[in-house]
């Protein structure tokens, strides 16, 4: 998997984050591995502790195995306002995990971001590429029952 | 593309498909299947057409008529009563103050001060078909520049429109393209920083979603004039759907021969690529940005060199934000002349605006430079939700800092905000009524730039998290005498010391409350109240023994039982085991609780009791 990644960017260091990027995307647990460090270190010609110094510079990565559905929460001030602390709480409640946590079903992580720019429709969070704004607690449980139900 | 009697237009910009616009575009599509109107009613997607709270939004032409609010079970009727028997739908149609029904969306108030220059296209045309681009004049800029004029003319033309940096900084454009004109180099490089961070700033990301074309021709354009060949839009990983159109929008420029070699049959060529970042606000200061394209850790690095010296790889760059490229393709479609017709004696042309916070129109707008604070805040956005009163405003984000009331009358330009503790920054306008605590919402900011902050120097690493647990202590009740003034040491030791701009202005949301809210301040510090009751230990619960009809409902809610009593002698609430939870406030039937500011008396004896029991064991 990783070596099909790789070949797809030009063994230059700049395509680095591209290719963190593509690599924690298609991994089924969202996350870089040990191995996939090992491998895009010897693709690239760089050290490993480069890419690690990287990796945990971006909010993005991450080195830990995570869930299925990602769900970043804005906790910028203008969501603030707008109440994004009681969609936080709902959200507690209905996966029954803390911030950073995966659920044991692996299907939900709850994380934490900065602004994601749709402040006008803010509070805001994120579910892997799609953004819902205008949260109400009534919403967010039926957004996250809907992608329950997906599966 | 053949014409059709009705264009229906849907925003779907990123703040109405978050309210589902997407749904309903499907859902028209359905509906003209169904009823076999598909060769009569064009179906546009189109940008962000500003007024986000409205969303999902919609205008129908040829009569402009805008609805708002719309929902997927709404569609039905619009396509029966307004596409099939020509009667406009009355009720998804704004109404003003007055009640009075709005339909055209030339004549809905959040339009009436706007100028659109950077906008011009957003909301109107189709981002992902150049062809549209092309039909409202796009690409024309560039032809007239590679075909008629010398690159020192191009930057002579932005000197004279007066156009300045729209990220934050508002450097003059010109100054950074002649010094990489002049720079002798083999290679130099454009780059677009399309890392807008700034929390309340969604500007950028309309922008590179409603109008790509619009950037990359831009950027051409410069690019000419400083003699660059290759390009980079640097994008924020969380915009997904403005990495997708810009990348399509550069392989229809390829295709079209409008980027690549030799393009209008000049000798110019450019190409142009897109970079991702991974979520790092620091990376929208343009040497960490640098760095991030490079490969590595987004750190910033000091200045001198400037990048228009040693930039990217080492080469002469010029790094210049989206918005700033949005305004070049109409200067010079316009003139220089029309551009700095707009706006005040240092600050020209139009600005951008995000209204968020407390608003009743939030979204993006965009004003004459020099408006005031009051024009752009209550005609623009409307006023105030609610009955509330407007309290303050934090313009320029984190980097920014706080207005009142008496600035309302200000001109929004570079210098006067600056000259009052605020700044342009990217546009990010927080608006914030009466109830908030302005102690809070510097802790609020603290605790972004803490997060931010890449570590790299100690001014910024340290000191912030200094300031942020001065106000952690006093937002706790712990305040102590000598508190501000630690802040204000600190907030200007970091603002001199720190490396990059992230540093230099993170402490501004702190000094500015202070200079205009001390008072809240000292009665946090020194009363130990939070007067809006937000700081949790500076407010408590109380139960009116009048009012209290002992139905003990307050109790059986309490999640830490701290409420007790019975029906003769009603209810109490142990005020040192109470969380603050804010149950019992909810669910009383007679309403007989209330928030009160300060901490409460017991509470606060409590405190010294325990600090002196600490000191005697000492």
């Amino acid at each position: 998997m990783y070596q099909e990644i790789c070949s797809k960017y030009a063994p230059t260091k700049d395509n680095l984050i591209y290719i963190l990027h593509e690599i924690q995307d298609t991994h089924p647990q969202h996350y870089i591995s040990e191995e996939a460090v090992d491998y895009i270190a010897q693709y690239l010609n760089i050290h490993a502790n480069h890419i690690y110094g990287v990796l945990t510079f971006y909010t993005m990565y991450s080195t830990k195995p995570r869930g299925k559905n990602i769900i970043r929460l804005c906790e910028s001030p203008p969501c603030y306002i707008k109440g994004s602390e009681n969609i936080l709480r709902k959200l507690h409640i209905l996966l029954g995990v803390e911030t950073g946590e995966t659920t044991k079903d692996g299907e939900f992580t709850l994380e934490l971001c900065a602004c994601l720019g749709v402040c006008g429709n803010a509070p805001v969070m994120m579910i892997n590429d799609d953004v819902y704004g205008d949260l109400t607690e009534e919403r967010v449980e039926e957004i996250i029952t809907k992608i329950r139900g997906r599966k | 593309m053949s014409l059709k009697r009705i264009d229906l237009l849907i925003c779907c910009g990123s703040g109405c498909v978050s309210a589902g616009s997407l749904k309903i575009k499907e859902k028209f599509h359905e509906v003209l299947d169904q009823k076999g109107l598909t060769s009569e009613i064009n179906i546009i997607e189109t940008g962000c057409m500003g007024p986000c709270d409205y969303g999902p939004v919609m205008v129908i032409y040829p009569e402009g008529i805008f609805y708002k609010k719309v929902t997927v079970e709404d569609v039905e009727e619009i396509v029966t009563e307004h596409f099939e028997k020509g009667r406009p739908v009355k009720r998804l149609m704004l109404q003003d103050m007055d009640e009075k029904t709005i339909p055209a969306q030339k004549d809905v108030p959040f339009y009436q001060k706007q100028i659109k220059v950077a906008l011009e296209n957003c909301g109107y045309i189709d981002p992902e078909s150049l062809d549209e681009y092309i039909a409202t004049g796009g690409y024309e800029a560039l032809g007239t520049v590679l075909t008629t004029m010398k690159p020192l003319d191009v930057i002579e033309i932005i000197k004279n429109s007066g156009l300045r940096g729209r990220g934050g900084g508002g450097f003059p454009t010109h100054i950074k393209w002649k010094m990489v004109h002049d720079a002798v180099a083999d290679q130099k490089y454009y780059i677009c920083n399309g890392d807008e961070g700034d929390p309340g700033a969604f500007m950028d990301r309309s922008l590179l979603e409603g109008d790509p074309h619009r950037i990359l021709e831009g950027m051409m354009i410069g690019a000419y004039a400083m003699g660059a060949s290759r390009g980079y839009l640097y994008i924020r990983a969380e915009y997904p759907l403005a990495i997708k159109r810009i990348k399509m929008a550069i392989a229809q420029a390829h295709e079209m021969g409008l980027m690549g070699e030799n393009i209008f049959g000049s000798d110019f060529c450019f190409d142009a690529e897109v970079r991702t970042g991974a979520g790092a606000f620091v990376c929208g200061e343009e040497t960490a940005l640098i760095h991030s394209i490079e490969g590595n850790r987004g750190n910033p690095s000091p200045k001198p060199p400037y990048p228009a010296v040693s930039g990217l790889w080492g080469k002469p760059t010029v790094v210049n934000n989206v918005e700033t490229l949005g305004n070049i393709p109409t200067i010079f479609r316009k003139g220089a002349e029309w551009f700095a017709s707009m706006g005040t004696a240092t600050s020209k042309g139009t600005k951008v605006f995000a209204l968020t916070g407390d608003i009743r129109n939030t979204g993006l707008v965009e004003v004459p430079m020099g408006i005031t604070l009051r024009e752009l805040i209550f005609d623009v956005g409307g006023g105030m939700v609610g009955d509330r009163n407007f309290k303050a405003v934090q313009l320029g984000g984190p980097s920014g800092g706080c207005l009142t009331t008496e600035h309302l009358d200000v001109p929004v330009d570079y210098e006067t905000l600056k000259e009052k503790g605020a700044m342009m920054g990217s546009g990010g306008v927080i608006v914030m009524n009466d109830q908030k605590c302005m102690v809070n919402v510097a802790k609020f900011f603290m605790d972004f730039c803490v997060d931010e902050s890449c570590g790299k120097c100690s001014p910024c690493r340290i000191g912030l998290k200094q300031l942020y647990e001065i106000l952690e202590r006093i937002t706790n009740g712990e305040g102590k005498e000598g508190d501000i003034d630690e802040l204000i040491r600190l907030g200007e030791a970091v603002n001199k010391l720190s490396l990059c701009g992230l540093g230099q202005t993170a402490p501004n949301p702190v000094l500015s409350t202070l200079r205009y809210f001390r008072n809240e301040y000292e009665a946090h510090i020194r009363d130990k109240a939070c007067a809006n009751k937000v700081c949790l230990p500076l407010m408590h619960f109380n139960i009116h023994k009048d009012k209290c009809i002992g139905c003990s409902l307050c109790a059986r809610k309490c999640p830490v039982t701290c409420i007790s009593g019975s029906r003769e002698e009603k209810y109490t609430i142990h005020q040192l085991d109470c969380i603050k939870c804010g149950n019992c406030m909810e669910v009383c039937p007679v309403k007989a609780i209330d928030k009160i500011a300060g901490m409460h008396p017991e509470v606060v004896a409590h405190k010294i009791a325990e600090k002196k029991a600490l000191e005697s064991e000492d």
